[in-house]
This record gives structure tokens, sequence and C-alpha cells, in this order.
């Protein structure tokens, strides 16, 4: 098959699977209630109401809509009252959130669910499965932070609400917000219409700073202390190639229009070592090889006083491509002639786009949003990524998508154990790859 | 919250002290304990007219202003020395005997950064930047715990006329856009980046990147009518509110025009739209990386009660 046969197959393949999305909704039998009328408010529940919860909040009660916010919930009462606090500055007559209506607890968020049409899931990532099962349960439209999972059972979850969630035409979308990003709009759809050629090649970055620590209490159970600093725990971040880097590995897979068919890499923990870092990596290299053969490469690590970097560069036959969040979309041919130069001033906001992309369709009645599935296998793939660095072998999509190695404590409860536990000197124990075994995490 | 009123005197200086200490050259300012240094040139007292009758119409009337003489960073401040106070276990790893001094220790570090704040233009020898004005203070309060010298931002009268070096044209060399480049990065040769700082050309006083690289922070309020009652000696208007403050000098990605001696910069809080949390950041404006900052030391150190009022004034939250 030469080149641009294969390069039109994919695009077919990519078509198919978008027409499978679409013909499962109009299989669906329920009505969608739209929300035009001006009395007609769009009630929103906030559940888990950290910073970049009450950040959503914010964003969805900025859209243009009859929004209000009805219900909040969050494992911890301090974060839910600092929450509503600083919404209220703002946003005082969109919220009506009464003492009975701000639920706390590990299940306080099925509660908050009932209450409300339209659901922001903001929690630590590890409970995104079950709350989103949840709200699709109870026929809400849900925005949901990335990463969505942070292990495999929790991908399959996220994978079957999705399909229940397209057959009762609920908007999802998924804060993978370089999806509502102009330069990257623009930029990946003269991609895909072949403008440098079949992409053969890629590299995909997040090497910063390193984020947030919380330090422990003396009166923190461990439960509490690892949801507190759940960065630094698997069961609830994923580590920081699922967490942060799933954004540049989201890009690689929409550009490539699919998912690698296996990934192999390479990672440690170099720098942050100590007992405040819990037990995930700060560097992560991979490779991650698609079907048609071709490899993009990614990097990511949380390093202080080295080169950063965060962004995308894609490789054509006929030429390159370079993105990144700060508005930056260019395609050159291989003489190096620019092709192609988004603009970089003066551009929305896209974590602010995609609350108005969503809150516009629900309130039209509309169904345009179905973005759970690419958000899971963007997590997956980071996931992947993970297995990869942890055990130093080559893992394929198939064998991890099935694995049964949820990382979840058996109870939730603040005296209940996690799995993982510091040793004596209160350091926790880390993969060691060639030691570790992925499918037993 | 208002900002306390910061007594002038931190500010002014007195001219007899200033002929008995004031240094007419550079020194190098260590960074104590660390392998690190910067270098800082005098600026001696004089008179300037300050603003432009051909620029915006915030640069006017042109007034002429008279400052004391001071000491100002020969460079923007880089990332080799923001970041040791940026992050705790990277400082730790300069200092000379692995350790951080307990009234180091003690300051108020930046929150890290989810986002990589040099956005891909490059760290070693590159200006720090995208920080907040109280996270410049902040760093100005390092800085102070390290070396036990006072250091603050320039006043924007102070920036100006050490910007102009002598120069009453347009740039510090005259009025000729054409020779912008031999002195600073910016639109028409940066390729969108900030640079190594003091590749270009000095000014006539041996500062560099005054014009380009990045705009920087002042000390002032931004008030676009301030020139119409600005006092005559030692002029600054006390920032009370967060928004706006004065920016001055161009960046990477400015216009010629915009990079002139006179032309001035307001801060503005889309500069935050990019921080997805609430409440937003005090440290950071993710949308502002064409900002940084270069710092000055006055000719006689403040007293101990308006270094503490000038540092440890909290930061007014961000909505």
């Amino acid at each position: 098959m030469n080149n641009t046969s294969k390069l039109q197959q994919q695009r077919r393949d990519f078509l198919k699977a978008s027409a499978v999305i679409a013909g499962g909704t109009m299989l669906s039998s329920i009505p969608l209630m739209g929300h035009s009328s001006v009395n007609d408010i769009i009630k929103i529940a906030l559940v888990g109401c950290g910073g970049r919860g009450s950040g959503a909040a914010a964003q969805a009660l900025s859209t243009k809509f009859n929004v209000k916010l009805v219900a909040m919930a969050d494992a911890f009462r301090d974060q839910l009252d600092n929450s509503y606090k600083d919404l209220e500055e703002n946003f005082k007559e969109k919220l009506a959130v009464p003492e009975e209506h701000k639920f706390v607890g590990f299940d306080a968020y099925k509660k908050a669910i009932e209450l409300a049409d339209v659901v922001i899931l903001a929690s630590s990532p590890g409970f995104r499965p079950d709350h989103f099962e949840e709200a699709v349960k109870q026929g809400k439209h849900v925005f949901m932070e990335k990463p969505v999972a942070v292990d495999a059972p929790g991908i399959r979850k996220v994978l079957a609400t999705a399909e229940e969630a397209k057959n009762k035409k609920l908007n999802v979308v998924v804060g993978l917000q370089r999806r509502y990003q102009k330069n990257y709009r623009e930029t990946i759809k003269r991609i895909q219409d072949g403008e440098i050629g079949e992409i053969v090649g890629g590299q995909v970055y997040w090497n910063s700073g390193g984020v947030w620590v919380r330090e422990r209490k003396p009166e923190q159970t461990e439960m509490e202390y690892q949801m507190r600093n759940w960065f630094y725990f698997n069961w609830l971040c994923g580590d920081h190639i699922v967490e942060q880097h799933v954004h540049n590995i989201d890009i690689a897979n929409w550009v490539k229009g699919s998912y690698p068919v296996s990934i192999e890499g390479t990672g440690s923990r170099a720098w942050r070592t100590g007992k405040d870092y819990g037990e995930i990596y700060d560097n992560h290299s991979i490779e991650m090889t698609y079907a048609d053969g071709s490899v993009i490469y990614s990097q990511c690590r949380h390093f202080e006083g080295t080169q950063n970097r965060v962004d995308e560069t894609f490789f054509g036959t006929k030429g390159k491509a370079y993105l990144s969040a700060g508005n930056a979309g260019k395609l050159w041919d291989h003489q190096g002639n620019l092709l192609f130069n988004h603009p970089t001033k003066s551009q929305a906001n896209p974590y602010q786009t995609e609350h108005d992309e969503l809150f516009e369709s629900i309130s039209k009645g509309e169904y345009n949003h179905w973005d759970a599935e690419y958000g899971a296998k963007s997590t997956l793939t980071g996931i992947i990524g993970r297995y990869a660095t942890y055990s130093g072998k080559v893992i394929k999509w198939d064998e991890a998508l099935n694995a049964n190695n949820s990382l979840m404590p058996e109870t939730l409860d603040w005296d209940a154990k996690p799995k993982i536990l510091p040793d004596e000197n209160g350091l926790y124990p880390y993969a060691q790859p060639g030691l570790f075994n992925w499918q037993k995490a | 919250m208002y900002r306390k009123l910061i007594s002038l005197s931190i500010l002014a200086i007195s001219q007899l002290t200033l002929h008995a200490t004031q240094d007419t050259s550079s020194y190098t300012q260590a960074i104590n304990g660390t392998n690190l240094s910067f270098e800082m040139k005098a600026i001696p007292k004089g008179k300037f007219k300050m603003g432009s009758e051909s620029g915006n119409p915030d640069e006017k009337p042109v007034h002429e202003v008279e400052v004391d003489g001071f000491w100002i960073g020969v460079h923007e401040i880089t990332w080799d020395i923001f970041e040791p106070f940026l992050y705790k276990d990277y400082e730790v790893s300069q200092s000379i005997d692995g350790e951080v001094p307990s009234n180091v220790d003690a300051v108020t570090r930046p929150t890290k950064p989810y986002l990589d704040m040099t956005f891909g233009m490059g760290k070693e020898g590159h200006p720090a930047i995208a920080m907040t004005h109280y996270n410049a203070i902040q760093f100005c309060k390092w800085l102070y715990e390290r070396t036990g010298v006072f250091y603050r931002l320039p006043t924007e009268a102070e920036w100006e006329y050490a910007c102009r070096a002598g120069s009453i044209g347009d740039y510090c060399f005259g009025d000729s856009a054409e020779e912008l480049e031999e002195y600073a990065w910016y639109l028409d040769n940066s390729d969108g980046k900030t640079h190594p700082v003091g590749t270009k050309k000095p000014n006539a006083w041996g500062l560099y990147d005054m014009h380009g690289n990045v705009s920087e922070w002042t000390y002032d309020q931004y008030d676009e009518n301030f020139y119409a009652s600005s006092p005559s000696m030692n002029p600054v208007n006390e920032p009370k509110k967060l928004y706006a403050h004065s920016v001055r000098g161009g960046a990477y990605d400015d216009e010629a025009f915009d990079a002139r001696a006179a032309s001035r910069l307001a801060s503005d809080p889309s500069w935050k739209q990019l921080d997805p949390q609430i409440p937003k950041s005090n440290w950071w404006f993710p949308e502002a990386p064409f900002v940084g900052f270069r710092v000055v030391k006055p000719s006689v150190q403040p007293s101990k009660a308006e270094i503490d009022a000038y540092y440890n004034t909290p930061p007014i939250i961000d909505k």
C-alpha cells in the first residue's frame, strides 16, 4: 500500500470510529430535554472542591446560560467550605447551595449528583470512574477533569459508562482543554487533511519543575494523609505521566487518529526521593508504537534547575508540525517553508471554551460531546506508559486494557489502610523495573 | 485589602550619604552560601525629562524629575538565581554546605507552578518570567535574607532614568528604531523567544536588555494620569491595589514603538486567564511570559522596620 492510500485508509478508519459513536446516539430512544427557557435553570453540582474543581465551577458559572450551583460534595469539610467561600465572592447570585446540599465524605458525591442536571467531577482521579458511573446512572450531563482513571479496571468502567452516556445522549466533556483550544483544532485539522502528509513520528513533552507537596500532620490517619497529598500516590493520581502528561499524550493520539498498540519505556525517581513524595516516579520516557508502525516518543519529568519543555512536534511524510498550549500551531514543509502559523496573542481561554460549548449544547437540548471515550483511551495510554516504565517491559494495549490490577483500597474509610504504606522511616516502596509485576500492581 | 502605605524614606536617600558611600562602578553581589551572584551598577543622582510628547497619552506631560542615586541590576534577574528561591530542594542543591539557613528557609516561596513557566523559551541565562509583582518583591526578600542587603523593585522614575542613561530620544541610543536590533531582543529579531541576558549592546550606563528581552516590573501603581501630578523629586505612585502595576521596557514580542524608554504597560487580570484554579495564584501570570524584573539597591539601607514594611505586606487576594 502506498503512503497516500494508507493515509486514506487510516482516515476512513478514523471516520468509521466517529460514525460508530454517532450511530450509537441515533439508536437512543430517550428524548433530550433542552434548557432554552429563561426560567429553566441548569442546575450544577460540584464533586471535588479543590482548586481545580472550584475553578471549573467558576467557569461553568461564567457561561452565558441560566446556570446555578445547587450542590457541593467533597471528602473534606474544610475544602468544601473554602471552595464555597471563594465562589461566593464572585458568583453570589448563582450560588444556591443551602447547608443541607453540602455533602461531605466518601459517598457524598451520590447525594450531590441527585440534585443537578450537570455534574462537575473534579475529585482526585482515582475516584473518577465511580463518580462518572454514578452521574451517568442518574442521567446527568458531565464535565469531568482529566485523567479519568488511574488503572485498567477504572478505564474499563469509564469506557462502559461512556457507552451508557451515549445511549442516554448525555453530553460529556473531559478537561483535556487542548481539544477546545483553537490552535490545536485548526492545526490538527490541517494535519488530518494531509497538509504535511502521513504522520510517521513525533515527540510530546511535559518537562517542568514539579508541583505542590502537602506535609503530613500528626493528627492525620494514613488514609487522610494520602488523600490530602494525592499527587504522590498512584491509587489517587496515577503518577504524573497520567495526571499531567496525559494532555500531550492525548495530542499524539488525536494527531494519529488512533491509539498505540504497544508501549515501552524507562523511568525512575532521580530528584524527588524523600518521604514527602509517596511512590511516584519523577521521570518517564516512553515510545508509543501505533498500528501503522509509526512511533511517537514521549518524555515527562519533574526536575528542578533543568531545561523545561511542554509541547508537541510531529513529523509527516511532507513536513512537520509544532504545537503548544501557548497557542502555537505551525506547519512547515520539508524545505522549511512555513505553511501555517496560528496567531498566539488574544486567543480564547480554552478552560472557558470547554464550558461554553458544553452548556450551549445542554441549553439547546443538543448532543454534541462524547469526550469520555477518547479521554479514557488517552488516560489508558498514560497508564500503560506507567506500566512500561515501572516494569521495564513492552506492554501491549489489549493486554493492559484487560488487566485486573486495581489500585483502590478494599474499603474507603478514614481508618482504612491504602494498599501502599510507608516503612519505619516514613519512606514508601516504589516500583523497581525488572522486579515490578504490573499485572498485580 | 489595601497595601499599607510604605514610607517614602525607603525609596529616597540622603545626598550626603550618597556621596559618602556610593561607589561609581559595578559590584558583584554574591548570594551568600551559594556559588551564585549577580552584577549591580551604580547610577548617579540626576535630573531627566520623564515621558514623551510623541508617545502614548499616558506618557504625557513630559516633566522634569530628579532621582537620587541608586544601584540597579546590570541584567534582568535570570532563572539561574530565581529558581533557588522558587524551589527549596533546588536551593539546597545550590547551597555550598547543602543547607538552607533558617532565616532564608522562613521566606515564603512561590507555589510551584503546574505549568512550565519558561514556556519552552529556555532557562539557563534567560530572564525569569511570568511572576507576579508580589512574587518579584518576595524574591527581593529572599535575596535580603541571603545577603543582608535590602533589594527592591525600581520605581517607574528610576527605571526610565536608568534606561535613558542620559538620552532624550525614544531609545537609550537616540530616535532611530533601525538601531534597536543592536540593543534589544524584540519582535523583529527575537524569533518569539527570550534570549540569554546581556547578549545585545548595553546602554551608556552599562545596563543590558532595558529595551527588550522581557518587560520589567516597577514598584509603582500604574496610573495613566500620574504624570500630571507627579512630584518632581523621587516620584513613586505607591501601590495599594492589585491592579494595575506599571511595567516598563519592551519584550521579545513587542514592536519597536512599545520598547521605547517612555512607553508604559499596565498589568492586567487577563494575565491570569490560563490559571484554571480558584482562588487564582498570587504568584504567577501564566499569560504574561513577557514580564520579568531587575532589582534596585538604594544608596542607604532603610531601617529594619521599613524593610519589614516593604517585604511583609500580605498579598492582595485575587478572586
